[in-house]
């Protein structure tokens, strides 16, 4: 108020008023700290107002039917459902999970509890490289390499031997839904690793002490002591591999063979949610089936969203009960 | 367990043994079959990919099925375009959002900011790709380079945001309370002060970004959409790496499938070398980047 009260000059004044609003700058700086963080919010609120909007022709003309509806006729009657896309998408994950949990925590227990260290840092690089490959490659790969020397032989087999099942029931093809599971597995491998390997070098060492000590072997320490101590955040990273796999686009279609097959058989070719909107927005040549292919993202979007969002507050919980930076 | 494990027959000692032996060597076997496919992946891509590589394949254009030669110059550019544009959206952005993370890490508004975060890099990117349709397509009526690289901007800003982030709560309190003490305005200490001691840390972020962002091919389908020509221009249809592979791939000739390979070479050595690079540069600074690094 002094320095105020002497300044002579109105411009001054005026200026260090100016100065002491914005705190030398800092107000305005918090400010545009809290605008890019607004805006990275805004975007989750904004893909779902898009999604919504640019869907209601579809929403308005099938209601909730949409989801139960296994005909998907742009061609004749117009007619959309997608029923059989969100099977195929729920299909291709579950045999991912399947394959994955177990290879996947078995890594994951290797690296954080039985690996020399010298080795525990290279193999967590080749676990990332691994997330690294782009999509489109593990799709190219998996259609001239995966498909011929693994997935078709194993699925003869299977023929062979389960054909009765309806699960396994011919014609064999190279592309289908069993090779797009296999193939989102090892997509899946390196967020379940990751994720888990932290969890469990979060737990506190006495727990594995404690176990040791009362003559526990390494096993018995491993599934009856680290395992349930961490179990939400090991449900957290098996959560968010399923997360990975809903959402996985180009690699699946490369490999699922994209046939609208109404059968039970993992064998055949089929599609998920993210395969026919991949396949056929380019081709929505009215707007009727645009919002269909639009509707489907938008169960989509919701889905990976739920899944996203118990995912992280699992792991989120974990983090805070170890005090321990555990983030996925 | 344990007060039974302790009046046990030989039987069961032998037992426990055995379940544990196996058990060891099961996550053992599961951790080379995890691996495997990578080793596969590389030396497959690398061996079905070399062939294709000749300085033709850098210069030129692609040349209709079964003309020989050709190759990928227009989308190694429209890569460039796209993932630069994408980067100069997301990173001021990404990098001030996480400096507001890092610096206000129990707050409401923090909290939440830290979370939206973790579950946007959740979205598929074929989501984001819908989005991008709707927000920039639609209204323009064209595929554009701009609306590829708007998508790829999305993609790459919780990668941004989480790692600068964690690189600024790094830096140590006692660098920045020194610089307040000193009477240096907050923004002055976070320019001048803290920025310059995590750069490493926020120029790792974005290489990981932009490098997730290269290989990202769902949303080109309807963004980008591709392009066989040439093209420097951002409001046209543009051609890019991941786009070229699905394309190629997806076509019944072999001819083009031997330059999927090639592409795919190329784009994984891209991925890859900005991979190793970002991790070499955060290698000195952070042992915890591994949480960081997924997604």
């Amino acid at each position: 108020m002094i320095i105020q009260a002497t300044a002579s000059n109105p411009r001054t004044i005026f200026l260090s008023q100016l100065r002491s609003f914005w705190q030398h700058g800092d107000r305005l700086f918090r400010l545009l700290l809290g605008f890019a963080g607004l805006l990275t919010l805004l975007l989750v609120a904004a893909i779902g107002y898009e999604l919504w909007q640019n869907s209601a022709l579809s929403r308005e003309t099938f209601g909730w039917n949409f989801i139960v509806t296994t005909e998907w006729d742009p061609a004749l009657n117009r007619v959309f459902g997608a029923l059989p896309f969100i099977l195929g998408t729920l299909i291709t994950s579950a045999i991912a999970l399947l394959v994955a949990i177990p290879l996947g925590l078995g890594t994951a227990v290797f690296l954080a509890e039985l690996s020399p260290g010298w080795l525990r840092q290279p193999l967590g690089f080749l676990v990332e490289l691994l997330a690294a490959v782009p999509s489109v490659v593990y799709g190219l790969w998996g259609l001239f390499v995966y498909i011929p020397i693994f997935v078709r032989p194993l699925a003869e087999g299977l023929n062979h031997t389960l054909g009765f099942l309806s699960l396994f029931t011919g014609p064999v093809y190279g592309p289908s839904r069993l090779a797009a599971g296999l193939l989102l597995a090892i997509m899946v491998f390196p967020t379940i690793t990751a994720v888990s390997r932290d969890v469990l070098l979060a737990i506190p060492n006495s727990q594995r002490e404690a176990a040791l000590a009362l003559g526990s072997t390494h096993w018995e320490t491993i599934w009856q002591v680290l395992i349930p101590y961490g179990l939400s955040g090991l449900l957290g990273a098996v959560i968010l591999g399923l997360g990975r796999a809903l959402g996985e686009t180009v690699a699946v279609t490369m490999v699922i063979g994209n046939n609208l097959d109404l059968s039970a058989s993992l064998l055949h070719p089929g599609y998920t949610m993210a395969s026919i909107i991949a396949n056929e927005f380019t081709e929505a040549t009215y707007n009727l089936y645009l919002h269909a292919l639009i509707e489907i993202g938008l169960i989509l979007f919701v889905l990976t969203l739920l899944i996203n969002l118990i995912a992280r507050l699992l792991i989120w919980q974990v983090a805070r009960r170890l005090s321990a930076e555990v983030r996925a | 367990v344990i007060s039974v494990a302790a009046h046990n027959s030989r039987f069961k000692q032998i037992w426990r043994k055995v379940v544990n032996a196996a058990m060891l060597t099961f996550t053992g076997m599961a951790t080379i079959l995890v691996v495997a496919p990578l080793i596969w992946i590389l030396g497959y891509v690398i061996q079905a990919g070399l062939p294709a590589i000749t300085p033709a394949f850098f210069t030129q254009l692609p040349t209709p099925v079964g003309v020989p030669g050709g190759g990928i110059v227009n989308a190694l550019a429209g890569s460039l375009l796209t993932v630069g544009l994408g980067a100069l959206i997301a990173a001021p952005v990404g990098i001030l959002a996480g400096i507001y993370a890092a610096t206000n890490p129990n707050t409401f508004f923090g909290l939440l900011l830290r979370f939206g975060t973790d579950v946007i890099s959740g979205v598929p990117s074929i989501v984001m790709g819908i989005f991008a349709y709707a927000l920039v397509v639609l209204p323009q009526r064209h595929f554009s380079a701009e609306s590829a690289g708007i998508v790829l901007a999305f993609i790459m800003a919780p990668t941004i945001i989480r790692t600068t982030e964690e690189m600024v709560k790094l830096v140590p309190g006692s660098l920045r309370e020194g610089s307040l003490a000193l009477g240096a305005a907050e923004w002055r200490t976070s320019a001048s002060v803290v920025l310059p001691a995590a750069l490493n840390g926020v120029l790792t972020g974005v290489m990981l970004a932009v490098a997730r962002a290269a290989g990202e091919a769902a949303p080109m389908l309807f963004t980008a959409f591709g392009n066989p020509f040439m093209n420097t221009d951002i409001r046209q249809p543009i051609a890019t790496l991941p786009h070229t592979i699905f394309v190629y791939a997806i076509a019944p000739y072999d001819d083009w499938h031997a330059k999927a390979w090639g592409t795919a070479l190329v784009l994984i050595s891209l991925v890859f070398v900005l991979n190793s690079l970002a991790r070499l540069i955060a290698w000195s600074r952070v042992r915890r980047l591994g949480s960081v690094i997924r997604n």
